[in-house]
This record gives C-alpha cells, structure tokens and sequence, in this order.
C-alpha cells in the first residue's frame, strides 16, 4: 500500500522540486535510484577497504606459513573442527537469512523481514557464543599471543585462577538481562511498537547462551574422543618429523659430495649439521624410554612460545577482528530491526537493509576463507 | 579570447552576488550550525582552519629543528636530554605535517569545498558521513597532541619496529591517532569517488570535468585501497605492543622488514594523495591564468590514474638498504621510474599550455610556476633515490629529506597555497591584495629554495638525516638552510597576514574574478548555500572564448550570442535570486 | 507485489532473488563446507591447500553472485570489487617473494630457551631445547 503511495510520489517528484521528496529521499537527490546507486557504491567501496583491511593479516598469515608450515600444521590441531564448522554453517545460515530478509525488504514483505533480520542475529549470537568457548578453552590452556603464552604440553590443564568463559559471558548476561526488562517494561506499558523490537532482540540475546550450550556439547564430546585422537596426530608429526630428517638426509648427501672440493665452509656446515642430528636423534632416544615422552618431545617441538605463540597471534588477530566485525554487524542490525518494525523500508527505500546485507555477506565470505586455512591443516 | 570589449547585443551572463540568505557563510547563524552543519562548504572550511593549524604547529616544530641546527653540537635544546627532544621534535613535525596537514590539506579542506561546486551537484553524496571524517580528524588530532602531552614520540613518523615495540614513548596513542585519521581520510575518499560517480548533472560528461576532479578521484582510489591497509599495519604495531604477536617483533622470531613492507605499501601510495590533488589544482591554475585551454587534457586526465594505479607498485624503493632480496630491489628500482612518465607527461603539458597563453602573472599563477620549478627539481632528484647504485649512499641522508621536502613544500604545500589564493575569493567573496599576495609567492619561493638545496648538497656529502649534531664540516651549509627556513617563515607569514586582512578590508569579490570557465565560477562569490538553483548548463571546462573582461565592473563575464529563435525558452541570466 | 510489477520510469531498481535460489545456494555452500572438512581427514600432501583454497573460492563466488547480487549489479560495482582482490595479490606477492627471499639470513633468529617451561616443568622444558633441531 505504501509502495503505491512511494511510487506516486516519486512519479509527481520527477518533475518538481526539493519540497515534493519523499520523506526517505535525501535532499540533494533527485530520484531515489540516484541515491539507491550512491549508497551501493559506497557500500561496495567500504567492502574494499574492508577486504584491504583484512589482507595485511592474511598477508602476515602466508608469510608465516610459507616459512614454518610445521607449526601450522602442529598448531591447527589444537583447533576444534567441529566448532569451526558448526560456526562455519551457522554464519553460511545467517547469510541466507540475510539476503532473504533484503529480498523481503524488497518486496515488501514487513513481517518476513523482522522475522529474518532476528534470524540473522540469533545466528550472530550462536557464533559468539560458539566463539567464546573456543576462546576460553585456548585461554585457559596457555595458547595465547607470543608475548602471553604459556601452554606447557606436559600439564595442558593448568589451574586456572579466571574462569575466563564467565568473563566473556558476563556482558551478554548484562545484554539480556536489559533486554528481557525491555520486554517486561513493554508489556507492563502495552507499548506495541517496543514490544515488537524486544522481543526478537529478546531471543537474539538468548542465543548467545545456546551457541556457549552448542559448544559445550561439542567441546565435551570431543574431549571424551580425545584419547582416540590424540595419538593419531601425534604419529602424523613423528611421520612428519621423519619426513624432515629424510630431507635433512638428501641434503647431507648433497653437502657430503660437495665438500670434496676442499670447501672448507660446506665441510664444517656438514660437520655442524651432523652433530645436530646426533644429539636430536640421541635426545629422542634418552628421553625416550617412555613412547609417551617421545611423542610429547616431537611435539613440543612446534609447541613453543615462538612457534606456537606466533600461529596463536595469527589466529586471534583474524578471529578477533573477524568477530568485531560481527559485533559492529550486530550493532547495525539491531537498528535494521527497529526500523523494519517501523516498517521504514519500501521497495523504492530497501537501501539501507541491502548495505547492512552486503556487510554480512563480506563478514561471512572472511570466515569463508578463514576456516580451512586455520582449522583445516593437516 | 578572454581580453578585449565585450561584444555588444550579447547576453551578458553573471549570477551577481548573493543575499546574506544565501550566503552559505551567513545563511544560519551560531556556531552549532557550523559545528553540526551537513554543508560540504562548511565542512572544508572547518577542515580549512583544521590544516592551518596543524600546519602553523608543524611549522614552529620544523623552526625549532633548524635552529637547533644553526650550531654543530645543537643550539637550541642543551642538557643530557638534548638528543631525545630533539628527537621528539622531529618525530612530531614529521607526523603531524603528514598525517594532519599534507594527506588532509588539498583534498580534505579544497576538495569539500570544490568538488560538488566543480560537479554541478548539491552535495557530497553522504553529506553525514562527510561531516563524521571531519570528527575523525578532530579525534586523530586530539590522540596526537595526547601522544605529545603523555610521553612525547621519538620513533619518526614512520614507526619502524623494533625501535616503536620497545621505546617507552607513547606509540600507542600516535598510532591509534594515525589509525583514525586513517578511517577520515578513507571516508573522505569514499565519498569523493561515488560523488564523482553518482552525483554528475546532465551533461557533465567524465571529459567535461575539470581536472582537479579527476586528480581527486585518482586521490580518492588510492585512499580507499591504500588506507586499509595502513590501519591493519598499525593495528597490528599496537598488538605487538601490547602481548607481542611476533609478526614484526624480532625478538619472537618476526620480521621488521615485514613491517616496512606493510608500512610502505600504504605509505608510498600515500606520497600520491598528497601529490595528485597538487597536479588537479596546478592544472586548473595554469590553464585558467593562462586564458587558454589546457593541453593534452586526456593525457593528464588519464596519467593522473595511471600514478595511482602505478603508486602501488614501487613502495620498496622506500627499503632498498633495509635488507630486501636482491631481485626485490631490482624490480622495485625498475618500477619506480615507470612513475616519472605520467609525471613528465603533466609538467610538458603544463609548459605546453602556458606557451603562447596570455599569462596573467596574478598570486595564484606566481604559485603555479614556481611549483612546476620546484616539483622539477624534486622529481629529478628522486630518480637518483630510485636508482640502486646511487641510492645506496644517499640512502637516509639530507638528500633525501631535500627531496622529499621539494616534493611536498616545494610540491603540495605551494601548489596549496597556490589554490587557496585562487580560489580564496570564491570561498569567502573577498578579494586580497595582488601585490601582497605576489609578494608572498616570492619570498616563499626563495626561502624554499634557499633552505632546501643546501640539504641536497649537505646529503651528497654525507650528512646523515635525523641527527641533532654533525661535524663543524657541515656547519655552513646548514646555517644557510636555517636562514632560508627564517624567510620561508616570513614568507608563509607574508600570505597569512594578506589572507586574513583580505576577510576584513577585502573588496567584493565578483562571481569571476579570473576568468575561469569551471561551474564554480558560475555561481555568485560565494556560492548559495544550496550551490545550484537547478542543474547548471555544463560547457566546456577550458573553453576560454565565451570569457570577456568587464572592465567597468573589474570582473569576467561569460557572454552568450543572443539567442532569438525561442524567446520564452531563453535561458535567465541565472540570478541567484531563489525564486521558483 | 512482484519486482517487475510496476516498472515505472526506470525506477525500479529492485531486484529481489527468489527464495528457491537463495535455498539452494544456501544448500550448495553447505554440501561444499562438508567436503571440504571431509578432504581434510585424507593426506593428500601438497595439493591440500590449493585444494582448500578453490573450494573456499567456489563458496565465495556463490555468495558474492547470489547473496550479494553481484551477478545483478551494475557493471562498475563488480569491477570495483573485484579490482581489490588484484591489489590483495599485488601486496601478497611482493611481500612473500620478498620474505622467501630474504628469510634464510635470519630464519630462525632466536632459537628456544627455557625461559617460561622451567618455572612449570623443568623436565619438558630441557626436552623442549634438546630436540629442536630435528625439526630443522
């Protein structure tokens, strides 16, 4: 109904002036195609200083994988699949919603809206909550930025003195707490239109907690397989490691035919490198009269503070800044809520609803990317 | 041609000058209204008076260094100290002239001004978003002065790491700073390049734009790619900081150079944003004060994207001494002089123009030649900063601070001014002295060089940049460049005070007081606060043939041939006096 | 009402992508993040991070055609965007060879010391600086 009434106006607009806009038509537009095209273009100039952005930390990621990919594969195997797949599908979902709800805002549909921008941020709160798991859980074991780490793989599960997970939580509850006295204070009131905002962000607030129950579940599930797995991906680091004397070997061989040539300098590098193989290989077997603390040994050799720690600094650089981007995208949707329940949008006005989409899909499209090459490394 | 009578039975085309309603300075009153307005002509103005303060405060600090200088063992700052506030000083008058003066000062404070006028548009496309990088400005502004109050900076401008992750001067504020002036910076860009895009009237093709506007829209590319990633770079300085990521921390097994690399691949770019808007305004200058159209128009047009396109592909010329690969330097060095092509075709364009021109000598053209002069010689001389071999001994030597400095003084901050004369008459509706403003371009001219070409001959003999104290050696070279600095400083001063008297005992100023054939000049001086009544008829930006001088009314008039075919049809001479 | 119901002066800009797409997008990048989770549990040495990598670049394209309506947008929009990726790769490429080149002089500096371990577990943390090199 409003669209008719939008389409009648912007018919007479086309032909008077500044005092005919519509009242959603910036003034120093003439059509609002002019300023849908305007704000497009903005929006997809900013996903590319977005994706800029990002790039410096992919870059610092390739660079660091390019020159130690032991430590990448060691490291990657304290991340939980499951989580960042069960994320991966849960912002793949968010996404749909997102561009359903553009689709509604486009045809007009104000309920189907609504409904679909609270999906989108419920699924926001689910990845949140799924990521404060995972965040506690490396928090709590030591796997921290280089500067902060500690993780020590003979005692992973050192007493902490912070229960971290409380303090990730702590805002949200704060969240939903002033949101559930929004929803008793609109009822209290009988105010319609606060209602219809407090509830949906009711729910979204809730399901933070569903997404930290989410990976809970999983996190447990997993720790109880742990002592099947942990082996498995020991051995592939011993195969790795052997892997690399094989190589080390090659090399030695190549060293050895070169050094007839009286090089002195290729002589002692060879001599050097010989002795460091025995005293790695005689380190294994000394320590080794428990299997058990060879495996441990082989994988300490990644888990240090300027291996693992520089791996751990990558992950929580992209992850974190991934998930502020996620907060900001919450912020910009929640105000998308209260104006879809104003029922601000028409299909002549679905601009700002088409941006705040285009952000979120740009939000997805880095996890896209982030999740095989930090969680999938084998 | 613009001299001569005007012919009679034409129609005589001037929009007047505007009521104290229309007035965009004068239309609302109170400071809230300035401080809150969505008006890009407001806003370049507050951004105007911004950059003149952060150039005035630069400035004192760059005072403070030379006179340091004036002796071997340093005459200004004494005691144990001496060195590190020397330091501070420089670190200081690097950054903020950078950050707050040079990236800002053209495309910020003129370009908000000029680009919707120069379009034909109402407005920027996102007028809010306009005034919110103005704010970032403000807060970058206030994190610099903070960084400056806390613990001072001594780490240049550049951070480097390791000495930024282990200094104990405030890093973090500086470069939280840097971090939101980048955010200004990128949004001004933004809106710059989809108001270029979106906002153009009928008939303003994308080769009837004035040249300026395609220098800032090349400026605006490369704010929007180059920015970001200036933003991650520090943003990641700060993480190391703060828990030592280990990505440029050496002690974590990172890499410096990884750090130069990330620095640079923002900040070269950045050397073309504060370069190009300087190319756009010389440009209009010369061709305007020429009364002649400019030649090779498309050339200059395209080899202003064509610098900002190739801006990204030389940022480790920056680095050749600071331990890149061998055939990483190669390719940079090689790189590198691709830029002096776009960069020589403009200067012969701009000679071509002038050539057989009928150049009026006025303060804005006194500025525009001596920039060509001094951009020349600071172009050349960095082809032997590009070169390896030659680098390799200038490398961080007075050479290339004279370089860089004839860049960006000799470059941006003439060409600076240069605009701001030509265009002050527009922006306030005054007119200022001629022969103090002349007055002024000449002083600064021989200040400039008098301060700087010492310090080309100071690096090729080896003095190293950055040090309070030299060798006795030395000591003449730099007492001549600290008297140039003196009389750049009445120079600047010269212009200030020409300036400032013109707002308050300036004549009128007429819609044209050049003979310019942009859309700015058709409208009154200064222009409606809504800029155009309705979409300006757009011409030719350089057709000078329709521009007489009106020696009555000391003005430039446009005349139209009487048109008598459709009376009713007749466009109105557009006197802005806002009726419908 | 429909998108292109009431076309009226060029004015309809809006072009809303039906819901059986947009599910069966959804589908579809679900289906690739199983395989691509699947391929991680098989060794396939080298090839695994090309592997990895063009199945995340099949899910993006998706979502940039279909959920960002890139395949309906006007031409310059698409350029703009996609003109980013290609300075991504002009910083990525330089940088990298860069480090390539330059990483063996300096790779790696500061080898491990006992220095947080020895407060927890002495023990690991002499395992720790014993067996290093192996990994060289």
């Amino acid at each position: 109904m409003s669209t008719i009434e939008a389409a009648a106006e912007n018919a007479h607009d086309a032909h008077g002036h500044d005092h005919d806009h519509p009242s959603f038509l910036a003034h120093h537009f003439d059509t609002p195609e002019q300023q849908f095209d305007s704000g497009k273009l903005g929006i997809w100039l900013f996903l590319v200083t977005e994706i800029l952005f990002f790039s410096g930390m992919f870059c610092a990621y390739a660079i660091f994988r390019m020159l130690r990919p032991d430590v990448f594969e060691g490291c990657s195997q304290f991340l939980n699949t499951k989580l960042g797949a069960i994320n991966t599908g849960v912002l793949l979902f968010s996404s749909l919603t997102m561009a359903w709800a553009v689709r509604c805002s486009q045809v007009k549909q104000d309920r189907g809206l609504v409904g679909m921008l609270a999906a989108t941020l419920s699924c926001a709160m689910i990845f949140l909550g799924v990521k404060a798991i995972e965040y506690s859980h490396k928090w709590e074991m030591g796997l921290l930025p280089a500067g902060l780490y500690f993780y020590d793989p003979a005692n992973p599960h050192p007493e902490s003195h912070t229960n971290y997970l409380f303090m990730i939580c702590l805002p949200f509850m704060i969240l939903l707490g002033g949101v559930v006295a929004w929803l008793v204070v609109s009822f209290a009131t009988k105010n319609k239109f606060h209602q219809q905002c407090a509830m949906p962000l009711t729910v979204a607030a809730a399901c933070f907690f569903v997404g930290i129950g989410l990976g809970m579940v999983l996190e447990s599930g997993d720790s109880e397989r742990a002592t099947d797995d942990h082996p498995t991906h020991v051995t592939e680091s011993i195969e790795q490691s052997e892997t690399m004397q094989l190589i080390s070997t090659g090399e030695n061989q190549v060293l050895e035919s070169l050094a007839t040539d009286s090089n002195t300098g290729i002589k002692s590098e060879l001599t050097a490198r010989q002795t460091q193989l025995e005293t790695a290989g005689s380190a294994i077997i000394q320590e080794g009269d428990e299997i058990a603390g060879a495996i441990i040994s082989v994988e300490e050799n990644v888990m240090t503070q300027r291996k693992a720690g520089v791996f751990f600094s990558i992950y929580y650089c992209m992850t974190g800044v991934h998930a502020i981007h996620i907060l900001v995208g919450i912020g910009f949707l929640v105000w998308l809520l209260v104006r879809a329940v104003r029922k601000d949008f028409n299909p002549q006005y679905f601009g700002p609803v088409d941006y705040v989409g285009l952000y979120w899909h740009l939000v997805d499209l880095i996890w896209i990317y982030l999740f095989p090459l930090l969680y999938l490394i084998r | 041609m613009s001299a001569g009578s005007i012919p009679s039975g034409d129609q005589i085309k001037d929009p007047g000058y505007p009521t104290a309603s229309e007035n965009y300075l004068t239309n609302s009153k109170g400071a809230l209204t300035w401080l809150l307005t969505l008006d890009h002509k407001r806003i370049g103005v507050m951004y105007l008076i911004g950059v003149m303060t952060a150039f005035f405060s630069a400035g004192l600090l760059a005072l403070l260094i030379r006179l340091h200088l004036f002796r071997p063992d340093g005459a200004v700052f004494t005691g144990p100290e001496a060195n590190n506030w020397y330091n501070q000083v420089f670190t200081l008058h690097g950054a903020i002239m950078v950050f707050l003066f040079i990236i800002p000062s053209i495309p910020a404070a003129l370009g908000n001004f000029l680009v919707p006028v120069m379009l034909g548009a109402k407005d920027v496309a996102f007028p809010r978003l306009n005034l919110s990088s103005f704010y970032l400005w403000v807060f970058g502004a206030i994190f610099f002065v903070g960084a400056l109050m806390a613990s001072g900076l001594d780490t240049g401008w550049t951070f480097y790491t390791p000495y930024s992750t282990t200094t104990d001067t405030s890093v973090i504020l500086a470069t939280s700073g840097a971090f939101i002036l980048g955010f200004s910076s990128i949004f001004t860009g933004l809106n710059f390049i989809v108001t270029i895009n979106t906002m153009r009237p009928p008939g303003m093709t994308w080769f009837r734009m004035p040249l300026f506007l395609w220098a800032t829209y090349a400026t605006s590319i490369i704010q929007v790619l180059a920015t970001p990633v200036l933003g991650i770079t520090l943003l990641l300085l700060i993480a190391e900081r703060v828990m030592h990521i280990g990505i440029f921390d050496p002690e974590f097994n990172g890499d410096p150079v990884t750090f130069q690399h990330f620095f640079w691949f923002y900040s070269h770019p950045a050397v073309y944003i504060m370069i190009l808007p300087a190319f756009g305004v010389i440009s209009d200058l010369i061709s305007v004060h020429s009364h002649k159209r400019i030649f090779g128009y498309r050339f200059i047009a395209y080899s202003s994207i064509a610098i900002a396109l190739l801006g990204f592909l030389v940022w480790g010329h920056h680095m050749f001494t600071a331990g890149m690969g061998p055939m990483t330097t190669i390719i940079f060095s090689a790189l590198t002089f691709t830029v002096s092509v776009p960069s020589a075709i403009k200067v012969f364009n701009w000679l071509a123009t002038m050539y057989k021109g009928s150049i009026s000598l006025t303060t804005p053209m006194c500025f525009a030649i001596s920039f060509i002069f001094l951009f020349t010689i600071g172009g050349l001389t960095g082809l032997h900063l590009g070169t390896l071999a030659t680098d390799m001994h200038l490398h961080d030597t007075y050479f290339v601070v004279a370089h860089f400095h004839y860049v960006m003084v000799g470059g941006t901050l003439v060409s600076f001014l240069g605009a701001l004369f030509h265009w002050w008459p527009k922006m306030f509706g005054k007119m200022y002295s001629e022969a103090g403003g002349r007055l002024a371009a000449v002083i600064i001219f021989l200040g400039f060089n008098l301060t700087f070409l010492p310090q080309f001959v100071l690096g090729s003999r080896g003095m190293p940049r950055r040090y309070a104290t030299y060798d006795p050696e030395f000591q003449t070279l730099h007492q001549v460049s600290t008297l140039g600095t003196l009389l750049l400083g009445v120079g600047l001063l010269v212009a200030l005070v020409v300036l400032l008297r013109s707002l308050f005992k300036g004549e009128r100023a007429p819609a044209n007081p050049w003979g310019g054939a942009t859309l700015e000049w058709q409208c009154t001086s200064p222009p409606p606060f809504y800029n155009f009544e309705r979409p300006p008829a757009v011409g030719d930006p350089y057709d000078f043939s329709d521009i007489f001088w009106d020696t009555e009314n000391e003005r430039y008039v446009t005349v139209e041939p009487d048109r008598k075919i459709a009376p009713a049809e007749q466009p109105e001479p557009a006197h802005a006096e806002g009726t419908h | 009402m429909s998108a292109h119901g009431d076309s009226k002066d060029g004015y309809d800009f809006a072009h809303p992508i039906p819901v059986p797409m947009l599910l069966s997008v959804f589908f579809a990048l679900v289906l690739l993040t199983i395989i691509t989770v699947a391929q991680a549990s098989f060794d396939i040495g080298s090839l695994d991070i090309v592997v990895v990598m063009v199945i995340a670049t099949i899910k993006a394209a998706l979502v940039m055609a279909f959920f960002m309506h890139m395949a309906y947008d006007k031409p310059f929009n698409v350029i703009v965007f996609l003109s980013s990726f290609a300075f991504v790769a002009l910083f990525l490429i330089f940088t990298m060879s860069d480090s390539k080149q330059t990483s063996p002089d300096f790779e790696p500096v500061i080898e491990e010391t006992a220095s947080m371990e020895v407060a927890a577990t002495p023990a690991a943390a002499d395992e720790a600086e014993t067996s290093e090199p192996t990994a060289e």
